[in-house]
């Protein structure tokens, strides 16, 4: 492989797009959770709870525009035949994104005795997001598969993607929230807990097997030496995430961020097994990243204003958060 | 049905309803700037009531431009892949520096405008509004940009079948681009005053006289008095460089059948496109001519030079004239109750009453021009480069129109709530009237006083 323009500007963007999921999984991933704990929470921890993500859920959703609009952009041969493939999953997280986005604002709107309908909205536009957003990657990982079998797979990984949600926003919870709500939060967690680990080994089996190219790249020597990190280290980040959940809230609410944190790297490390497995193909087994590239002078000329931007918004990104860190108290328009 | 046409629908359907948000979010985000600015100079909190009423529109109106166009980028692939594999080169980069450059400082400044007056200090939550106002203003330029090549292409080159960017500085600022944009930002300012000047009206009917309703009010009718004759002069500039590149469109706005001198203005017609003539035309004679060419002898271009490569007359010939006709009433409610306010400093009642339906003039007018515009382009998606036809995807028609269908429910759904919230904050606020509370000391740890303390 030689390093030229060519060759290089599909790699970065590939590594672009993927960091760019990654964090939208995580971000969205707490606010979308957040939205199926709804269902389990009472009047007033509700209006916590929102409170927790208000000022975030909208940067956090624009990951998710730009992990499109990367795939969109760099990969447009992709992104036809991934989007087409997917059209009614698509439709189907649309709706959901549609919903909860709105039901955030009308709750907080609408004269009182509506409020409860919103509620209702978004927590099932929550569940929905997340569920076709499981169902995608299931499909996905089985290359686009819609026969029954894939379609099975694409329900198992659905609902665990769902669970996955739960206990990344439960996780945020225990960092924004106090007292009775933040008990709640962590039996939450451990009970989401059980199904993630679950559903992250469904997919890591099912990977190798849906696909013999997968498999050699798994199991031959020494690639699977330098790979066994990779569940090694999930497994016990799991273990060890489960058994705080028996001695969380610390007193003095030390720590309260570390079961996020944790979920994020177990996040990130199964992603880096998906995009090694999955490598250099961005339509699985059909296209490859350099297949489905645009031109390089789009791509460079993409590059040079993401090199400068990227920064900033990270930056200023952490300065938003900065400035409603803390525990989540009730949100005015002020 | 036949996916192409469904999907037409379904993809018109959409950006019909994004637009109306971003139509509002992009003035509105000033007009808070405006009301924060004279806070900050008058200390008069009639104008942080004013901020709060609105800001609550702005929150409601990004939320419901959010997730509709997050639904665009992710149609773009589902019903267009054709659109992307021949001018991914030179779309993809316009779409991504509109999520680089305004999307994530919009949203990340989103939070700290809305929530954080009283986390940071009143310099940063000004800036906050800016940031978000500039945001949301930067992105209409990308999308203008995109929009407008598509119109009047230029700068690039087809190699292999697929377009090649030559030239960026021709591409983003191609024939059409300065005019369109020009057109959709002051289209947003009108949208955002008669709304803000109708729902001040609505809180005047119900017997609110407090301070804050009176500048928002004022604030609405003056701002739309000043834009509206702006608007008509750019509108007429737009007009004359649309005759230039697209003069088949011209043709069909003005249901103009045969090239010539003496071209009569058509008032109104039921167009005929198999007979290829007007029905119960009412004209003015020349009138096309001395709009268009500026002399009774000016020659107009008629439909009978692009055979089978021109758009379809009848519904691009009534948006248009929806448009200029919704823009001259909005001259002649905007210019009366400018005067009555100035003169008389009250409103009378019948204005009062036309002016809470005006509220969605801006949107009737913007919907109108938008398909005047998008439906004057085919059949063409990108003119003389691709066919919306070639650009369809392979999706059952089936599965389009289910999703089309449930689409047009959510959109109709969610438009009864967004236009009964807007009514319920009107109301709300009328009740409330200078009495309303302003936002008190929530938090510790707090940098900005209360207002009015």
């Amino acid at each position: 492989m030689t390093f030229d323009w060519p060759t290089l500007l599909p790699l970065i963007f590939a590594g672009l797009m993927g960091l760019a999921i990654l964090i939208y999984v995580i971000l969205d991933g707490f606010d979308l959770g957040i939205g199926i704990l709804f269902a389990a929470a009472e009047d007033a921890e509700q209006d916590t709870m929102i409170a927790a993500i208000g000022p975030f859920w909208d940067a956090n959703e624009t990951w998710l525009v730009l992990a499109v609009g990367l795939l969109l952009v760099a990969f447009p041969l992709a992104h036809g035949v991934i989007l087409t493939a997917l059209y009614i999953p698509v439709f189907v997280l649309l709706i959901g994104l549609i919903l909860r986005g709105v039901a955030f604002d009308f709750r907080a709107k609408v004269p009182s005795g509506q409020k409860h309908r919103w509620n209702r909205i978004f927590f099932l536009g929550s569940v929905i997001a997340s569920l076709a957003q499981g169902y995608m990657l299931g499909v996905y990982v089985l290359g686009l598969d819609v026969g029954p079998g894939g379609m099975a797979f694409g329900v198992l990984v659905a609902l665990c993607l769902a669970a996955a949600y739960a206990a990344m926003g439960a996780a945020w919870m225990i960092y924004k929230t106090e007292g009775d709500l933040q008990k709640k939060a962590v039996r939450w967690l451990r009970t989401a807990l059980v199904l993630t680990a679950l559903g992250m080994a469904a997919v890591s089996l099912a990977t190798p097997f849906a696909s013999p190219r997968i498999f050699d790249k798994w199991f031959v020597f020494p690639a699977m030496l330098y790979l066994s990190p990779l569940p090694i280290l999930s497994a016990l980040l799991f273990l060890w995430l489960w058994r705080q959940t028996f001695h969380l809230p610390r007193p003095d609410d030390r720590h309260s961020l570390t079961p996020f944190l944790t979920l994020a790297a177990i996040f990130a490390l199964g992603f880096a097994g998906l995009a090694w497995s999955f490598y250099p193909f961005v339509v699985p087994d059909r296209l490859t990243i350099w297949q489905a590239a645009s031109a390089p002078e789009s791509l460079a000329i993409i590059l040079a204003g993401t090199v400068v931007v990227l920064p900033v918004i990270i930056f200023y990104s952490f300065y938003a958060y900065r400035v409603f860190g803390g525990k989540a108290t009730d949100l005015t328009y002020d | 049905m036949d996916p192409l046409i469904l999907s037409r629908m379904q993809f018109g359907a959409n950006i019909s309803f994004h637009i109306l948000f971003p139509t509002i979010t992009i003035a509105l985000g000033w007009v808070l700037l405006f009301f924060k600015l004279r806070y900050n100079a008058t200390n008069d909190s009639a104008w942080m009531r004013a901020y709060f009423t609105w800001v609550k529109v702005f929150a409601l109106s990004f939320a419901m431009g959010v997730v509709s166009g997050v639904t665009m980028s992710f149609q773009f692939g589902t019903n267009w892949p054709g659109y992307m594999e021949k001018v991914g080169n030179i779309a993809g980069p316009l779409l991504a520096y509109e999520i680089l450059t305004a999307f994530f400082l919009e949203a990340a400044f989103l939070g700290i405008m809305l929530f954080g007056f009283r986390r940071v200090s009143n310099r940063i939550h000004t800036l906050a509004t800016v940031l978000v106002a500039g945001g949301t203003t930067v992105s209409a330029f990308w999308i203008i940009a995109l929009n407008s090549w598509m119109q009047t292409p230029a700068g690039f080159e087809i190699r292999d079948g697929v377009a090649h960017p030559v030239d960026w500085w021709a591409i983003v600022f191609n024939p059409s681009m300065p005019y369109r944009l020009v057109h959709m930002l002051l289209a947003s300012g009108l949208t955002v005053s008669f709304l803000i000047a109708g729902l001040s009206a609505l809180r005047y009917l119900y017997g609110d006289r407090s301070e804050s309703m009176w500048k928002a009010l004022r604030t609405g009718v003056f701002t739309a008095a000043i834009l509206i004759p702006i608007q008509i002069f750019a509108g007429d500039q737009h007009g004359l460089n649309t005759l230039e590149h697209q003069p088949q469109k011209i043709a069909a706005m003005e249901a103009n059948w045969n090239t010539g001198p003496n071209v009569p203005l058509v008032l109104f017609a039921l167009p005929d496109e198999a007979a290829k003539e007007n029905r119960l035309e009412i004209a003015i004679p020349d009138g096309a001519s001395l709009v268009l060419r500026h002399s009774i002898g000016g020659v107009v271009p008629g439909l009978n030079d692009y055979p089978g490569n021109h758009p379809p007359v009848f519904p691009i010939f009534w948006s248009f004239r929806i448009m200029v006709g919704t823009g001259l009433l909005m001259l002649a409610v905007s210019w009366s109750a400018a005067f009555f306010l100035k003169r008389r400093h009250s409103l009378p009642k019948p204005l009062a009453m036309l002016m809470v339906p005006m509220a969605l003039s801006g949107w009737l007018a913007t919907l109108a021009g938008w398909y005047t515009t998008e439906i004057g382009r085919q059949p063409w998606l990108v003119t003389g480069v691709l066919k919306t036809a070639d650009a369809v995807g392979p999706v059952a028609g089936s599965h389009v129109a289910l999703t089309l269908a449930i689409y047009l429910i959510l959109y109709v759904l969610l438009l009864i709530a967004y236009l009964g919230v807007l009514v319920h904050l009107a109301l709300k606020a009328a009740k409330d009237g200078d009495s309303s509370p302003l936002p008190g000391v929530m938090n510790a740890a707090l940098s900005q006083p209360a207002a009015g303390e």
